[in-house]
């Protein structure tokens, strides 16, 4: 079985944004981007899965401008066995992603795809469901588990009020969630390894999807900032200000 | 305009996100109606017809549509979506697993987790774990949309009297099967809606210690929060997490406890009314959203709070 990997490249999660002057976006020139965190679990399950003997081939994925060939080189010296880099803009919509992916998908055949539950940028948690959707298959979304069982997986999810597990038909979409594993570096020989692995780059026209914007961003701006506030002594200081100056408790 | 809402809930009881995304339709304005899939056997469809603002409840009771699996109940609003000009539903896990499956049935654009209406069209949504709030146009027919529940107030959950009609419900696609939950069950108010929130993170040390919060949260009527690093190292369960990806609360009080402030934990508490700190060191960052910051071990400072409580 082969697993496709979707990796997104974005702004590192140590990075504090800035928001553009002109309120157009934020600040991404000059900024360290990274895969998103989500999508370093996402290839750290499919590596597993081939180690343990159920999978046996692990193609990572990118869609977006050039650079975001270095983010599949990450997921390469991680050990996945070959790239696709589709050339887009980088402010491509999910919609539009998931019918490119559902296009890869049609090539490649793959048992599963894993993708991370949200990307840290957009947090629009939506891509994993709509590729399920576009495809027909099932999906199983904020994973902290998954076990294969032959033609389904069994799955735990990440809900609101604890867990659930769930019984899904395969081929599938997984959405995977942080406590699902803790993945690899990439160690220095693979990181050089990684560099002669094959990536193949195509345009979104080649696969001939329409990935024209059905939104318009119109205006980013900062959040209101939280005025500073003061230290207190001591717990009674503490509460005699919640009791009687905030009228909280 | 008409909106259909998906109403989340367990089988059994209304999720309360439901009425904070009731408000949301009302302020875009026009027909609000309510749709209950589930196999609730009706009970759960009162109380949505008692809602204040809702003209209409659908119901489609059918075992296949039980524990929201979104492979059976995005086909069946699929099929009623073009009656509607929107489609809207809580962001909470239920909903942000089914209504992408949605939008893409529709072949339209979802926009997830709004903060403000702006027009019928038109929504303010946070974007890099809220530090910067982006204004989102959607040119599409039918317009999906999430709502975060912390950003608009509950409508009132009595004085409505909506009409109950039954919708023909889909069948089971045969995709997926629910096996079992395991859920916390805690006495105390639930994390997303509680008016106040006490939180640790990694400085408890360990699960044992989260007992000093639960004192503290019982005299406070509060619920009990963490951090990631709380949840990572299996202090407390993963329901407990606030924070970027975790959930969004927004209490009139938040007490963190031990824990550093991280832009993905600030996330998901920072637009609470009064927020209070307690960290050992005076330079952690969560001081800076703090309104009340005291700097002190934990270990002593929480049973000291406990016995002034009274
Ligand atoms: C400042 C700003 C300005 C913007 N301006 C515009 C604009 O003018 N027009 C416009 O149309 N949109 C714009 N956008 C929207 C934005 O770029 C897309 O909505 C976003 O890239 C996709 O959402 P997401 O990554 O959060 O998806 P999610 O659904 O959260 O992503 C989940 C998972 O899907 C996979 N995935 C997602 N994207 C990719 C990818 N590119 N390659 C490979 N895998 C992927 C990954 O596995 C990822 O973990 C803007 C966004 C910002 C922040
Ligand atoms: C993709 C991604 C998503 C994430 N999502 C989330 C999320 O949703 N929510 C979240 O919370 N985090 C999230 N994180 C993690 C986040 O970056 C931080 O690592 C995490 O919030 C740190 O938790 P903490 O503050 O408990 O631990 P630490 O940063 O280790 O801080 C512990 C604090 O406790 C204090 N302390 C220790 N002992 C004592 C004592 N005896 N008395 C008083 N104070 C003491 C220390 O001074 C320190 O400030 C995410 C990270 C990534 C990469």
């Amino acid at each position: 079985m082969k697993v496709l990997v979707p990796v997104k490249r974005v702004i590192d999660y140590n990075v504090k944004v800035r928001v553009k002057a002109d309120n157009t976006g934020v600040e991404l020139a000059n900024v360290k981007m990274a895969m998103n965190p989500f999508d370093e679990i996402a290839v750290e399950e499919a590596l597993r899965l081939k180690e343990s003997g159920g999978a046996d081939e692990v193609v990572a994925v990118s869609i977006g401008p050039t650079q975001n060939q270095e983010t599949i080189r990450t997921a390469l010296a991680m050990g996945a066995d070959r790239g696709i880099h589709i050339e887009a803009p980088h402010e491509i919509e999910p919609l539009a992603v998931a019918k490119l992916l559902k296009e890869v998908v049609a090539r490649e055949e793959p048992g599963l795809v894993f993708v991370g539950k949200q990307a840290i940028d957009d947090d629009c948690n939506q891509t994993g469901q709509m590729l399920a959707a576009l495809l027909g298959w099932a999906q199983g979304t904020f994973v902290s588990g998954i076990e294969i069982k032959g033609d389904s997986a069994a799955v735990i999810r990440e809900v609101d009020g604890g867990l659930e597990h769930l019984e899904i038909r395969m081929p599938a979409v997984v959405t995977v969630d942080l406590r699902l594993n803790e993945p690899r570096y990439a160690s220095l020989p693979n990181i050089m390894k990684a560099k002669k692995k094959p990536l193949d780059s195509m345009s979104a026209a080649d696969l001939g999807v329409d990935i024209a914007p059905r939104l318009t961003i119109t205006r980013v701006e900062e959040p209101p900032a939280r005025e500073a506030g003061i230290k207190v002594c001591d717990v009674a200081e503490l509460v005699d200000k919640l009791k009687n100056e905030a009228k909280v408790i | 305009m008409s909106i259909l809402i998906l109403a989340d809930h367990d089988d059994g009881q209304l999720a309360p996100a439901t009425l904070n995304t009731v408000t949301a339709a009302t302020q875009i304005g026009g027909d609000i109606h309510i749709l209950v899939a589930g196999d609730s056997g009706g009970e759960v469809a009162k109380s949505a017809a008692a809602i204040a603002g809702v003209s209409k409840v659908l119901t489609a009771d059918d075992a296949a549509l039980a524990h929201g699996i979104a492979e059976n109940v995005a086909p069946l609003m699929q099929s009623m979506a073009s009656s509607y000009t929107h489609l809207m539903a809580p962001a909470t896990t239920t909903g942000k697993n089914i209504m992408p499956r949605v939008a893409a049935l529709l072949d339209v654009m979802q926009v997830s987790d709004i903060i403000k209406v702006e027009s019928a069209d038109s929504f303010q949504r946070p974007i890099y774990a809220g530090n910067a709030i982006a204004t989102v146009t959607s040119n599409e027919a039918i317009k999906v949309v999430t709502v975060r529940s912390t950003a608009f107030e509950a409508a009132a959950a009595e004085g409505g009297s909506a009409a109950i009609e039954s919708a023909s419900g889909s069948a089971d696609v045969g995709l997926s099967n629910y096996v079992k939950s395991e859920l916390s069950s805690s006495e105390r108010p639930e994390l997303t809606s509680a008016p106040i929130v006490i939180s640790g993170g990694r400085g408890m040390q360990d699960g044992a210690n989260f007992a000093m919060l639960e004192k503290v949260a019982d005299k406070l009527g509060a619920a009990v929060g963490a951090s990631r690093a709380a949840v990572d190292a299996g202090f407390v369960p993963n329901d407990y997490q606030v924070g970027q990806t975790g959930k969004v609360v927004a209490p009139d009080l938040y007490v963190a406890v031990g824990i550093s402030g991280a832009i993905q934990h600030l996330a998901g508490m920072k637009d609470s009314k009064v927020i209070v700190a307690i960290n050992k060191d005076e330079e952690a960052p969560i001081f800076q959203v703090a309104d009340f910051g005291l700097v002190a071990d934990l270990f002593d400072a929480v049973p000291e709070l406990e016995t002034t409580l009274g």
